[in-house]
């Protein structure tokens, strides 16, 4: 009796918790941010959180001036646990945008949940930003702060071309975004490619790749490793005696920040192709960066800087559209795009992929010792993606 | 007697009826959402339920039982994809938006799958078969990574397959919900009809002394194979619901640390008991959606649960409501 | 292949070879001895790279740094076998795998909150952070022999342990039959202890040695600890030969199945999976390992 007692009181409070949802704010703008902030991947998350969380400082804790509300979730880096998340935000706590999503699977698994929903929910997300939503799965609710998948790698491309580099090898892992990235290298890279080498997905150990590469003989080396991949990757090849050698270039998503402090000095000399630097000499870059750094006690990512930006677009076009009571109205604000990004000139393509710099860059160490992308020059001037012409949208 | 039987029948009774309830107090109290997450809390309970026939009455620890639920998924996302692109899967064979073909299809699959998977692994016991087991889901997840055609890790979104003999309309949450609520009662009354026949207590018989049922000639190899093909299938049916609710289907599903979160789900309901993997997913999957909210570190809290679980309420929530077993038993 | 190829493929594997027996010297001993399946294993490799990580700096010498990494490791496997796993012993492998996969998550959990979620950087130490072409034309990092060198001394240290002093004896007995050891009147619990805390300890020093050559972050155990586990299933459970034997193999497998694709046109998926195929074949004719320490 008593047991039967105890699970029927369980019962009660699960279900009284259950049903309590929170009282959604009808007038002010609530922005749910679904990233990754558990396991391996978690600092990423973090970036993605600090540099929207600065962002809406900035703007003195008011998007648009209006009361905002930032609900935080994590994809414990599973899709179906981002759905999940994605649902709990758009259909109970009611956001009206979502952001932060960092990978591409979690986004495929969740934006069907936040665009297709009756109510008219924007994704304007600060990472992943898959092809699938590029070219003919475009949507007039989505809109990518960051970049095209393609676009980092083409920039390495054509700087290898400008460069007069003849034999290239290339290495990525073996999974759709590897594959992409060699693809986005070579649309723009025109000498040799001697070696398209494809690793396990999470291989740490690279000495037998390296000891092939070496036997190809090439005169510069392309590499797609993101995260602790990356950080071997870089580690073994300066171990292995090739900075010096062959000349090493890799995307910014294999030398930044999150990654930049694991591998050492080793990294220092290799080149990295990138959309934003936090050498970048413009006003507002300059106060995000020491503001990030006063607050975070760390130089801040590419990503802190997508979700930043990320903010202060939101913000600009609440401002210019009064608010979200006429979404339509909201959506020609985002096109517009009237802020100040910190990376430079940015506008929205047709598909509403960003047309922006893509810079070079080297890893060197700044006057302090600590080791940055330091800005090199611009390898393309308002670049856009390839499958804008694939998407039928029109404004 | 009224007693410790009848008390864990009306605790699933009460159960089931809650469950049966939860829509319809959900549209009525406005919150259509948690309708959708029951739902998927009840097809991982499926795959729990199926885990359990071999893992709570076989005794066999299959750390790649998530494999299963994968190919499950992937069957009916790949026929879908196809549908709808209008193209041959290998050239020859068409697509279907039709989940009655498609959902037998998967658990065929799936079913064949473990068969082959179960056929070597078998001929190991103990931590062999628990490592082989995670070898072929290591297998079978990296074969579906590095699927081109198919997504690879960035998963296969697809849209369409959802109605149901042309008439049901699986779109509609409430419905589906039924659906899937119908696919779980029918798991565990056949499942029920499968443990209390002489296969079941073979089965059982080989979990606690595998030796003394082959001295008493039974051929335990062939029970435990079949028993495991039969795991594989349903839990390729809970992959293919899973696969028709999420509307898209990645390799993530596949790894082997979800078949670690199948195993939870079985003990923290308590194993053997074919309820109680229902219990445990429902438990497991609220935990898991409410703990984040309170702090960013909960893997620190759910790891020492998890142990103190083990270490003392080994027979689970449902393990707990039952009479203690006479005789033998597990834990 | 060309010959400087092969030469330079042969040592790679065995470098890694011998990193994956340290990892499994321990596992195994565990499993041999105490019948205990231990997935937290990883995290104590994880724990020793962070450990030296961070001790480097501190101490200003890799020598020391290691010696502590050690002790400190052993010292948290210790702890965790008195608090978590004692009663763990006679429970069943099921129990075993739920609990230790528990203690996976809290030691993730909690070098993340210690250390932060980015990886940390481990500098290879400057005495052996050169290259020498032991393959001529091909410069070898000296750090890597360094890691052959030690892994081989170990292997050396644990046959000399096993074979020549009474507490290998008592290992290999333990190892084939439990029960006998305890009727005997050996204090089993202290075994168990010293057994587990050398596996720890095992594990930290293939941590340690790896923290230079690869990454230091909360990931670092997944990938090896599998590996190791195919490793002690092919070798044999509770053979430390058998682990040093598979580990070799597997390494070697590993190495030149990483490399077949771009020589050989094969696809890059077959040679993610040449060690799981490896596995199942052995196990296949050989249900119990090469070389299994009991019966």
């Amino acid at each position: 009796m008593r047991k039967t007692m105890i699970f029927a009181a369980g019962a009660a409070v699960l279900g009284a918790a259950l049903l309590a949802g929170p009282a959604s704010a009808q007038q002010g703008v609530k922005i749910g941010l679904i990233t990754t902030l558990s396991g391996p991947q978690a600092g990423i998350g973090r970036e993605i959180v600090d540099g929207f969380n600065l962002g809406v400082k900035h703007a003195g804790g008011r998007l648009g001036n209006l009361p905002t509300e930032v609900l935080v979730g994590d994809d414990q880096f599973r899709p179906d646990v981002g759905k999940s998340v994605a649902e709990r935000m758009v259909q109970r706590d009611r956001v009206d945008i979502v952001t932060g999503v960092v990978f591409s699977n979690i986004f495929l698994a969740l934006s069907d949940t936040v665009l297709k929903d009756r109510r008219g929910v924007f994704l304007i997300n600060s990472n992943a930003a898959p092809s699938e939503l590029a070219g003919k799965g475009c949507d007039k609710n989505f809109f990518s702060v960051s970049w095209q998948n393609d676009n980092v790698h083409e920039a390495m491309g054509q700087h290898m071309t400008n460069a007069g580099v003849k034999r290239a090898y290339l290495m990525a892992p073996n999974y759709p975004a590897g594959k992409d990235a060699l693809t986005g290298v070579k649309r723009y890279f025109k000498g040799e490619v001697v070696g398209e080498v494809y690793t396990q997905l999470g291989q740490t150990d690279y000495a037998a790749e390296l000891a092939a590469l070496r036997a190809a003989r090439p005169e510069a080396v392309y590499f797609f490793y993101p995260g602790g991949m990356g950080i071997a990757f870089v580690r073994q090849y300066a171990q292995a005696g090739l900075v010096q050698q062959v000349p090493l270039f890799g995307p910014s998503f294999s030398l930044d920040q999150t990654i930049l402090p694991g591998i050492g000095d080793a990294a220092v000399g290799v080149y990295a192709s990138t959309y934003w630097s936090e050498k970048l000499q413009n006003p507002s870059n300059e106060k995000f960066v020491r503001d990030f750094e006063a607050e975070y006690k760390r130089i801040p990512s590419p990503y802190a800087a997508q979700s930043y930006d990320s903010a202060m677009l939101i913000d600009a076009s609440l401002k210019q559209a009064g608010g979200l009571a006429n979404k339509d109205k909201f959506r020609d604000a985002v096109r517009a795009a009237n802020f100040t990004s910190i990376r430079g000139p940015f506008k929205f393509n047709k598909n509403h992929m960003p047309i922006q710099n893509y810079y070079l860059t080297q890893i060197a160490k700044d006057p302090q010792g600590r080791l940055v992308m330091d800005l090199k020059g611009v390898i393309f001037a308002s670049h856009a993606d390839v499958y804008a012409s694939e998407c039928k949208m029109k404004w | 007697m009224i007693g410790s039987l009848d008390r864990s029948r009306v605790f699933i009774l009460a159960l089931l009826a809650a469950l049966a309830l939860l829509p319809i107090l959900a549209t009525l109290g406005g919150e259509e959402f948690y309708i959708g997450q029951f739902r998927r809390i009840l097809i991982f309970a499926i795959a729990a339920i199926s885990l359990d026939l071999i893992l709570g009455y076989g005794g066999m620890v299959s750390l790649g039982h998530a494999a299963f639920i994968g190919v499950g998924a992937y069957v009916v996302g790949i026929l879908v994809h196809h549908a709808s692109e209008e193209t041959l899967f290998l050239g020859i064979l068409p697509g279907t938006f039709e989940p009655l073909i498609a959902w037998p299809a998967a658990m065929l699959i799936s079913a064949a799958l473990a068969f082959v998977i179960g056929l070597i692994s078998l001929r190991t016991s103990g931590v062999y078969f628990i490592m082989i087991t995670l070898a072929f889901a290591q297998m079978v997840y990296y074969v579906f990574v590095s699927l081109r055609t198919y997504g690879g890790d960035d998963g296969l979104r697809f849209r369409g397959g959802d109605t149901l003999a042309g008439i049901i309309d699986l779109g509609d949450d409430l419905t589906f919900y039924y659906v899937v609520f119908a696919v779980l009662l029918g798991v565990l009354y056949l499942g029920r009809r499968l443990v209390r026949s002489r296969f079941g207590r073979v089965i059982e018989g080989c979990r606690e002394n595998e030796r003394r049922m082959r001295a008493l000639g039974f051929p335990s190899y062939r029970y435990k194979l079949a028993a495991f093909t039969i795991a594989g299938g349903v839990a390729g049916l809970a992959g293919a619901l899973f696969a028709t609710h999420e509307s898209y289907i990645s390799p993530s599903i596949m790894h082997w640390t979800r078949s670690g979160d199948l195993i939870i789900m079985v003990i923290l309901g308590g194993m053997g008991t074919l309820y109680g993997p229902l219990v445990g997913a429902i438990v497991f999957m609220l935990m898991e959606k409410f703990l984040p909210d309170y702090t960013q570190h909960w893997q620190i809290v759910f790891g020492p649960i998890l142990v103190l679980i083990v270490l003392f309420a080994k027979r689970g929530v449902f393990g707990w409501v039952l009479p203690p077993r006479s005789g033998g038993g597990h834990g | 292949m060309p010959l400087l190829l092969f030469l330079e493929q042969t040592l790679n594997g065995l470098q890694f070879g011998v990193t994956l027996f340290l990892m499994a010297a321990g596992l195994t001993l565990v499993l041999g001895i105490m019948n205990m399946v231990n997935l937290a294993h990883g995290a104590f490799y994880m724990l020793g790279a962070y450990f030296a990580a961070t001790l480097v700096p501190l101490t200003g010498s890799f020598f020391l740094s290691v010696i502590l990494a050690l002790l400190g490791a052993a010292a948290v496997g210790l702890l965790t076998e008195m608090v978590a796993l004692r009663t763990l012993y006679s429970r069943d492998h099921l129990d075993q795998v739920l609990a230790t996969f528990g203690l996976i998550l809290f030691f993730r959990e909690l070098v993340k909150i210690l250390w932060g979620p980015i990886a940390i950087f481990m500098d290879v130490p400057t005495l052996f952070s050169g290259r020498v072409e032991i393959v001529p034309g091909a410069p070898y990092p000296v750090y890597r022999l360094l890691v052959l060198a030690v892994g081989v001394a170990v292997g050396a240290f644990l046959w000399w342990l096993i074979t020549r002093t009474r507490l290998g004896m008592l290992i290999r007995a333990g190892a084939s039959n439990r029960e006998m050891v305890g009727a005997l009147g050996v204090d089993i619990k202290r075994l168990y202890t010293l057994v587990f805390a050398l596996g720890c300890a095992l594990a930290a020093l293939a941590g340690v040695m790896a923290g230079p050559l690869y990454v230091v972050d909360i990931g670092m155990g997944d990938d090896i600890l599998i590996k190791t586990f195919v490793v002690i299933v092919i070798g044999g459970i509770g053979s430390v030969r058998g682990a040093f034997v598979a580990a070799i193999i597997v390494g070697m497998v590993d190495t030149f199945g990483r490399i077949l694709p771009s020589q050989f046109g094969l696809s890059a998926t077959i040679a993610e999976l040449a060690i799981y195929i490896l596995m199942a074949a052995v196990l296949f004719w050989k249900p119990r390992g090469l070389f299994p320490a009991a019966g």
